[in-house]
């Protein structure tokens, strides 16, 4: 499937849903495909006492796998996010392809041993000997819900952090931004030969829209354009996306045509698309929940810079998270998440220089 | 400590001649490899960072005498005995020393990444502790696949100060994994000494913890290392789960080549480990004919020879090898 087709086939699916279903599809599909992690059934070994499946996973994407494929492929793993992933990685090396749920990204702190060092460069390491079939699948971001009574989930639930991931050679980085490049780009990551980090924000869990009921893959490493536009291009990344369509929205009220480009790949990066667009409208403005510095936002620009800065009738724009780590509070963190009021100030911006 | 050689090899019945020789063949190619490495150091005609297994033969070999070719193994920055034991080739070892393009990792790994996984080496690793959740998530493929293959991590006294072996300890042990721990105690975490680094004498003992089979093996004495890794292998065969082994041994050269040991222990500390040499023991067991050993140490020698001169007329890496085998 390409990343044109599809859009209205299907049913109406939930974003979590939509990767429930790939992993159910791509299990059925492969024998070797395993899932491993922290809760992603929930109540481990208590079926006796009539407890199964208790969590399904963190976000409840994994609900309902271990009824249908047992303890022996949804395995629930003690919390040790190093030697999980650590052994998800030895597992592919030896036969498996697994997919290994990372709870938060933020705990990746522990794991980036296994992550980087192991997985990413394996391959390289032994010249070439193995491959390394595995997914880290894991949830990204802040929900920025605002509530004044009270707040999210702080600074090491909500980051997204997925520089620290593309920045390392070995490792494919995609960031499905509804549930039909969910359900897309995580068959592609787990029938892809490499480790492919999924990143899956949160707050798009509850989302949905017409999703496909038969398998499909999207490519790895290209964008889309979701919104032609002649004036400014407004690059997203996951839920950014949606906040880039509000905008252009915003903007088409105000006579400006903003195209929309959805990221989806973070690594390997499709400059083309990128480019193409900004030598038409010659305008662009990055949004990037995560941190500014050494951001993809930034990388983005740099590439923008580099292959389209004769094309350009203005500055690059970035409009990113604060470079704090999250906050609690509604209210603080609402005013870190970027939202579509920044993006429409940040094209006009450009616009006017 | 534990019997002497001659002791344990009547206790458990000597394994049989063909064992004997193999042993003593690896024993001494690891040891030759190792030696010539230091020379080649020395004379300047090698750069590179190793660290030589010389002293710790006994528990690479004793170990892999009771594995099979399709076992795992993962193993430690100080690797080359581990990967001459599970039979990688020497000479493509070596050339992988040379970072020459025939090498085991096409000369893009070095020491400390040498691996052939065509007989269930899955490599060196530069990371104190890092091998053991591959080697765990071998054994749970193993597992999974139904196919009776063992998996082993060897690790140092080091590595028993990183989280990620208490972790594997757990998983293994709640999983009944096929694999063995094999923890080398050679008494040194780089320069510092176990008994500063660690809290308990014998780290066998921890791993009991776990509710899996635990035991202190004299690792200068191949018998008993190759008694207690079959028993070992045995278990995991059975689904019976993991076993951990704290062989205590004793590297005779600094942690690098290039590090002087004499910075941080004594010459007469030196002396005792060596005068309980895991080769000189297993020779004096009288196990082998004395004109069969002198015959294998020819051709461990013979085989370094070979080695070396294969590494130094085998090809460069062409530069365009810089950006390949990144991703699959």
């Amino acid at each position: 499937m390409t990343l044109r087709q599809a859009q209205g086939e299907g049913r109406s699916l939930l974003f979590r849903r939509a990767e429930n279903e790939a992993l159910r599809q791509e299990m059925e599909r492969d024998p070797r495909v395993v899932l491993l992690g922290e809760d992603v059934a929930g109540a481990a070994g208590r079926a006796a006492q009539g407890f199964v499946d208790a969590w399904g996973g963190p976000m409840g994407s994994t609900k309902g796998l271990i009824q249908q494929f047992g303890p022996d492929r949804i395995i629930d793993t003690p919390i040790c996010e190093m030697s999980f992933i650590g052994a998800a990685v030895g597992a592919a090396m030896t036969g498996l392809r697994p997919v290994a749920e990372l709870m938060f990204v933020n705990f990746v702190g522990v794991a980036l041993d296994s992550v980087m060092n192991e997985g990413a460069f394996l391959r390289y390491m032994l010249g070439g000997q193995v491959s390394v079939p595995m997914v880290i699948k894991t949830a990204i971001g802040a929900t920025g819900m605002a509530p004044e009574n009270g707040g999210g989930t702080a600074a090491q639930h909500s980051g997204s952090m997925y520089s620290i991931f593309a920045h390392i050679p070995g490792l494919k980085c995609v960031t499905p931004s509804d549930a039909f490049t969910a359900k897309g780009l995580l068959t592609a990551a787990i029938r892809d030969d490499n480790p492919v980090v999924y990143f899956s924000h949160r707050a798009l869990g509850g989302t949905s829209m017409d999703v496909p009921e038969e398998p499909y893959a999207l490519p790895i490493g290209e964008s889309r354009v979701l919104r032609e536009g002649r004036d400014v291009s407004l690059i997203g990344i996951a839920r950014m996306t949606s906040v880039c369509r509000d905008a252009a929205e915003r903007l088409a009220e105000q006579g400006v045509e903003a195209e929309v480009i959805d990221l989806l790949s973070l690594s390997p990066l499709d400059e083309e698309c990128l480019v193409n667009s900004v030598r038409r409208t010659k305008h662009a403005v990055v949004v990037d929940e995560d941190w500014p510095r050494c951001s993809i936002a930034r990388d983005v620009a740099a590439v923008i810079a580099d292959a389209a800065i004769g094309y350009l009738d203005g500055p690059i724009k970035t409009v990113t998270g604060a470079h704090t780590p999250v906050p609690y509070s509604g209210v603080l963190e609402a005013a870190y998440v970027p939202n579509a009021e920044r993006v429409v100030e940040a094209a006009l911006a450009t616009l006017r220089d | 400590m534990a019997a002497t050689v001659s002791e344990t090899a009547q206790r458990t019945g000597a394994p049989d001649p063909h064992t004997l020789r193999w042993i003593l063949e690896h024993m001494l190619l690891i040891r030759t490899f190792e030696e010539r490495v230091a020379a080649l150091r020395q004379s300047g005609a090698l750069q590179g960072s190793a660290h030589l297994y010389v002293g710790q033969e006994a528990v690479a070999v004793g170990v892999c005498a009771r594995l099979n070719r399709d076992d795992y193994v993962a193993s430690t920055h100080r690797g080359h005995g581990h990967a001459i034991a599970k039979g990688v080739d020497t000479a493509r070892m070596m050339a992988e020393l040379y970072g020459r393009s025939t090498g085991t990792n096409k000369g893009k790994g070095g020491s400390m990444h040498i691996a052939d996984t065509s007989v269930g080496m899955l490599g060196a690793t530069g990371i104190v502790g890092a091998g053991t959740p591959l080697a765990l998530g071998a054994a749970l493929s193993a597992q999974k696949r139904r196919t009776r293959q063992v998996a082993v991590a060897f690790f140092g006294d080091g590595a028993m100060g990183q989280g990620t072996v208490y972790e594997c300890l757990n998983m293994a042990a709640i999983w009944k994994l096929p694999m063995i721990f094999v923890c080398e105690n050679n008494g040194y975490a780089e320069s510092t000494p176990v008994e500063y680094a660690q809290s308990t004498p014998d780290l066998a003992e921890r791993a009991a913890a776990f509710k899996m089979p635990a035991f202190v093996v004299d690792g200068q004495d191949v018998f008993d290392v190759y008694e207690h890794a079959g028993a070992a292998a045995e278990r995991a065969r059975n689904g019976d789960g993991p076993t951990f082994l704290e062989c205590k041994t004793y590297r005779y050269y600094g942690h690098f080549l290039g590090d002087d040991p004499h910075r941080y222990r004594t010459a007469e500390e030196e002396a005792y480990y060596r005068g309980r040499d895991c080769v000189e023991r297993f020779l004096a067991a009288g196990v082998l004919d004395s004109n069969d050993a002198e015959q294998i140490r020819q051709a461990a020698e013979e085989r370094i020879d070979a080695a070396v001169r294969f590494a130094e007329s085998s090809p460069i890496p062409d530069r365009a090898e810089l950006t390949t085998e990144v991703y699959a």
